[in-house]
């Protein structure tokens, strides 16, 4: 009997079988970021303890910092202080710290792709639950509270309960104008919100394969929307392709040995999966959420469900919503009037999310529509770069987007980028939580860039496919 | 903190209906600016109860009568979302400091920050949630004992059982919830599994200087 990737890579680091039954596992690259490790670093310093593997560590600034200029100090003191307080802390313990000075700076699962940090068959942790976006290149990569990231700090590794494994395999191809963003929210649909609790998703199948490294960070960084800590995807070419050169890849023959390593982590074709799903890529259209979960969601040209064609126990949650967004049961979500576009985060803020909206506005000739504030942040530093050297911005500010700094921004709204009251956002973050984008009241819909954009030159939620004639 | 046994919990109850409540609402984002985590138990369910006072409604956690409670019960899928470990640090500062929580089943992330700040987490079947709900909404001075030993929850003259990972059990009656000293006591299996592993050399330039030094 083959094995998953989940089990040969768990495997290959587990430490010991602790006396409470949890596995040790050490971990290979550590993540860290201004909101989830100053408290650790403080418990540390309670303790009289160090870092055990500074050189597995890496910092960078995203939550907290503002996108209209990243000069300091910034205007809100308390963001200055945590940022000073992760100064200090990588200072003293001799962490690499991916600053905006020196350009290296981004969302965390950004950079760390972009740097070739994320790597196949490793195991990542990082104090953020879309930590499951490095799984896109086979590595198992979990998102952790401050206490663990004491933990890992502390000691290199995790008390960890090994996960069961799902295979959702999405089959046939997708149709035009249909992302990666609709994929994991159709999954998530189909799934549930909390269908994933005790899985790691392996996402597998022929639209898979045939995916970007991108889109592939995409699907697995809102595996937690589905319930599931981790999702990955078996690497392969693609993911090769993406590594080699990167500066914190192997080089030459160290390449090559790394490869085969990884190779040989694949999940095997005779491996046991705990559950398996199939999904055919045909049935996939642009998705809308309507609702305050990322689960509930529909396709751009439905209707919103009545409370009946739930289960008894999730109606509670559909009225919280209709309340709560101000929609009612069989409404169009096609024509919902937004106020806000945001296209950026760790879900959709690199460079190919912001080439295609690039091609999709210069090809309509719109502008943004007067009501309408659209912000453009890109995930990076070097993602903004990459695109002011292809005249990305001047494109984007003509057409009335606002083109900011790297940062997570109002994906949750930590910085000064918020919603105003009730507010209707179109975005292309992760979470439409209640209050989620800065204001207790504001409103999001989560969707594909593409659709973000189709919002933002209509001012209405609108199907990306027939503004942009795609077909 | 310091370590100590969590075997029996006896408090009142605090009821909190609805599935799928996540950590944004447990804590919103802007109380996550600190340091510490000092002062975050007053804005435990900010906006929600804010909300409710605005409809005249009350919050369970506005609640008069609940205030003195220790042990909160909930529905579905409890502390989904984001892995703020600000979230429990909220509750265990709400009030006189929540202990456990009652609920039909956690997100991973949330459940393992819960045995980190030392505060159990019970699994019970969809009935056993409603009939502690309506209990407590019915009597506030009902008394609740969950019980690690026996994985049984006591209200009243009722009993009913709930689940646990045996791990998490195992930290809490053992009082070894606090894992950073367990897990460096066994500091040369830590470096003996790294130099069993390949790519742990990889960051490393051939002349031996760590890659890490080299400018992106």
């Amino acid at each position: 009997m083959g094995q998953t990737l989940y089990e040969k890579v768990f495997d290959r680091h587990v430490v010991a079988k602790l006396p409470s039954g949890q596995y040790q596992l050490l971990i290979g690259l550590h993540l860290i970021h201004e909101v989830t490790s100053p408290q650790a670093f403080s418990m540390l310093d309670g303790r009289g303890l160090g870092v055990l593997m500074p050189e597995r560590t890496f910092a960078t600034v995203d939550h907290i910092i503002p996108t209209t200029s990243q000069l300091r100090p910034y205007s809100d003191s308390l963001a200055e202080e945590m940022m000073a307080f992760l100064e200090r802390n990588v200072k003293k313990h001799g962490i690499r710290f991916l600053s905006p000075a020196r350009g290296e700076q981004g969302i965390v699962h950004v950079i760390g792709p972009e740097a070739g940090l994320t790597q196949p068959g490793s195991t990542i942790a990082c104090g953020d639950s879309h930590t499951s976006t490095h799984g896109a290149f086979g590595a198992i990569a979990l998102g952790i509270g401050t206490s663990q990231v004491r933990d890992v700090l502390a000691s290199q590794t995790l008390a960890i309960d090994k996960l069961k494994v799902r295979r959702i395999e999405v089959t046939g191809s997708l149709r035009p104008g249909v992302y990666a963003k609709d994929v994991t929210l159709h999954v998530i649909g189909k799934l549930g919100v909390n269908g994933g609790v005790g899985f790691a998703y392996e996402y597998a199948g022929s639209v898979i394969e045939r995916m970007t490294m991108d889109e592939r960070m995409t699907v697995c960084n809102m595996s937690i929307e589905g319930g599931a800590r981790c999702g990955y995807v078996n690497p392969d070419e693609t993911t090769y392709r993406y590594l080699e050169g990167r500066p914190f890849t192997p080089k030459g023959e160290a390449w090559q040995r790394a490869v085969a390593d990884w190779q040989s982590l694949r999940s095997d074709s005779d491996a046991r999966y705990d559950d398996t799903v199939t999904l055919r890529g045909e049935e996939i259209e642009p998705i809308v959420t309507w609702g305050i979960t990322p689960g509930q969601s529909i396709g751009v040209n439905g209707t919103i469900p009545r409370e009946a064609d739930f289960p008894v126990n999730e109606r509670g949650i559909v009225r919280e919503a209709y309340e709560y967004m101000s929609l009612q049961a069989g409404q169009k979500i096609r024509g919902t009037k937004v106020d806000v576009a945001f296209i950026g985060s760790c879900t959709n803020g690199r460079l190919s999310d912001f080439e295609e909206v690039v091609r999709l506005v210069r090809g309509a000739g719109l502008t943004v529509r007067p009501h309408v504030r659209a912000l453009v942040v890109p995930g990076s530093q070097a993602v903004r770069r990459a695109m002011i050297e292809k005249g990305y911005d001047q494109i984007l500010i003509a057409a009335g987007f606002e083109f900011r700094e790297a940062g997570c921004s109002m994906c949750l709204a930590m910085n000064p980028d918020k919603l105003q009251g009730r507010e209707v956002c179109a975005s292309s973050s992760n979470r439409n939580f209640k209050g989620r984008q800065g204001s207790p009241t504001g409103r999001t819909l989560l969707m594909s860039p593409a659709m973000v954009a189709a919002a933002a030159l209509t001012g209405e939620v609108t199907d990306a496919r027939e503004l942009f004639h795609v077909s | 903190m310091e370590d100590v046994k969590r075997i029996v919990i006896r408090s009142r109850g605090v009821p909190l209906r609805g599935n799928d409540i996540d950590t944004d609402r447990i804590i919103p984002a802007r109380y996550l600016k600190t340091v510490v985590f000092d002062g975050l138990g007053v804005h435990a369910f900010e906006d929600d109860r804010a909300q409710l006072r605005a409809a005249g409604k009350t919050h369970p956690f506005d609640d008069a009568r609940y205030t003195a409670a220790r042990i909160l019960v909930v529905n579905r899928n409890f502390g989904c979302g984001s892995s703020r470990e600000h979230a429990p640090q909220a509750l265990i500062r709400w009030s006189r400091g929540l202990q456990a929580i009652v609920g039909e089943s956690f997100a991973e992330i949330f459940q393992g920050n819960c045995v980190a700040t030392g505060m159990p987490c019970a699994v019970v079947d969809s009935p056993v949630a409603e009939a502690l709900l309506a209990g407590i909404e019915k009597d506030p001075s009902l008394e609740l004992q969950v019980d690690l030993q026996t994985l049984t929850i006591s209200a009243g003259p009722h009993r009913y059982a709930f689940s646990m990972p045996e791990g998490a059990r195992r930290q809490f009656m053992e009082g070894r919830w606090d894992s950073t000293a367990e897990l460096l006591a066994g500091k040369d299996q830590i470096l003996a599994t790294a130099a069993r592993i390949p790519y742990f050399s990889a960051y490393a330039a051939d002349d031996g200087t760590p890659r890490v030094e080299r400018t992106l």
